[in-house]
């Protein structure tokens, strides 16, 4: 029987329009042999619990550069834990001040990650918190 | 152990189908047994398969015409499979489908669920049928089943799918496409997409006469072009045979999508009328039992042969010492 398929969802929250590090890291995770559920622009944390529910991902990559992560994420979190997904890791990449890093882990989130992150780096940590979680 | 009920998956539990649905796309003894217990409530939806070029709009179509459904008949719930190719080289994916969905992400009567192709050719992962049984047996009425952008011999879909249709768009080549064998002849309903694009018009003309001229004789059409698609009403489900209407849509404005629904209720009618659903029901059981039969032979076959005999009638193989015909031979020699 093959390998379980890692099935991430790469979602940009919010209302900025920049997704380009989003198609980058989706890509370079296509790449390390994930299943990569790619949504677009401008979705409410309701559409990206939603989607993560009806495609039963093991991950969920948040990407956003507006700022608006301390409110955007918490949502994002509730909603999942609200369906039953409380198991699903949360990464966030984008314009995330240090300041703020603590209190997004301490919310639930698994990694954060700023610009100029090796994206090999992503793939292996998501495979270090699944294979922990196993 | 189980993280689902099958009994959850009947009541609507979406966290249950969910993962019923990955369980029985990894083919693990959880999915089989799930997919076993749903089998005897399946047989009801109705199943919509939708192909064509890569671009030619498939995702947006399926988004136009699920949108379109759930405003029409409010009670009726749909679910998508919408499926993209696995690379070959790293196994990965990138699944995109929903970007072009967006009509639907907020409602909740519609279920999408990505697939990826993982290694089958045909346009359709291996376990795309058993999918859209277990939305089946979850009590979506119509599955939408997209395919991967598909070229001329992708052609899976016409075995899963009640209804097919072919997505066509203006500037994909000549008359001589048209009649080829392959893609366009599986089309129940054919489409041309980006209608308000130059020559489709000229997409249009083609696909008509093609279809005109795979009927004229056979007495399915007498009449000309106006015939065929300015009166599709004409088609009664009585009629002997089904003649492919051709509609032209522009999906991404919803334009000619409620004429397609009308299409795609009247081949429904069609299938009953004639009995071809009941046909088609068989046959693709009959493939699903066929194909459980010989992967149980060969798996059990592979296992009683001695250790790496496999591996080195492959390499005799390789080497050109043996022919692939004789290997075969050699290697099946061994279980009787």
């Amino acid at each position: 029987m093959p390998e379980k398929k890692i099935r991430v969802l790469i979602a940009k929250p919010g209302l900025d329009g920049h997704d380009r590090g989003a198609k980058v890291i989706a890509r370079a995770l296509r790449d390390d042999g994930m299943e990569v559920i790619y949504t677009g622009l401008r979705q409410t944390p309701q559409m990206i619990a939603e989607a993560a529910l009806q495609e039963d991902v093991d991950v969920v990559g948040l990407s956003i550069l507006s700022g608006a992560h301390n409110a955007l994420v918490p949502q994002v979190l509730e909603k999942l834990k609200e369906n039953g997904q409380d198991d699903v890791f949360v990464f966030l990449g984008g314009i995330i001040p240090e300041r703020d890093i603590p209190g997004l882990l301490a919310e639930g989130v698994t990694k954060v990650y700023g610009p100029g992150t090796d994206t090999r780096v992503v793939c292996q940590d998501i495979r270090a918190a699944l294979a922990e979680r196993a | 152990m189980t993280d689902f009920s099958v009994e959850a998956v009947r009541k609507g539990d979406k966290l249950a189908l969910s993962r019923v649905l990955s369980r029985v796309e990894a083919d693990d003894e959880d999915g089989r047994a799930a997919l076993d217990a749903l089998f005897a409530f399946t047989g009801h939806a109705h199943k919509i398969g939708v192909t064509g070029a890569p671009g030619s709009g498939k995702s947006s179509l399926v988004n136009a015409l699920a949108h379109y459904l759930r405003r029409t008949f409010p009670d009726s719930r749909v679910a998508i499979i919408a499926v993209d190719p696995t690379s070959p080289f790293t196994g990965g994916a990138i699944l995109g489908d929903r970007v072009r969905m967006p009509d639907l992400q907020n409602d909740t009567g519609v279920f999408i669920r990505s697939m990826a192709t993982r290694g089958a050719l045909g346009g359709l992962a291996e376990a795309t049928l058993a999918l859209s049984q277990v939305f089946d047996a979850a009590g979506y009425d119509t599955v939408l089943i997209e395919t991967v952008g598909a070229g001329q011999a992708e052609v899976d879909i016409v075995n899963l799918a009640h209804t097919t249709i072919v997505v066509d768009t203006p500037g994909m080549g000549d008359d001589i496409q048209t009649i080829k064998a392959g893609i366009l002849e599986i089309a129940d309903i054919l489409v041309v997409n980006k209608a308000e694009l130059p020559g489709a018009d000229q997409t249009y003309r083609n696909l008509v006469s093609m279809i005109e001229m795979g009927y004229r004789g056979s007495g399915g059409i007498n009449g000309g072009h106006h015939r065929l698609s300015e009166a599709p009403e004409a088609q009664t489900p009585d009629h002997a045979g089904w003649l492919p209407p051709v509609l032209r849509t522009t999906a991404i404005t919803a334009q000619g999508i409620p004429e397609l629904e009308q299409a795609i209720q009247r081949h429904r009618a069609y299938l009953k009328a004639s009995g071809a659903w009941h046909t088609k029901e068989s046959s693709a059981i009959q493939q699903t039992i066929d194909k459980l039969i010989t992967d149980e032979l060969i798996g059990n076959w592979k296992k009683k042969l001695p250790s790496g005999l496999y591996e080195t009638t492959l390499q005799a193989v390789s080497a050109r010492k043996m022919s692939p015909r004789a290997a075969a031979r050699a290697l099946l020699a061994y279980n009787s």
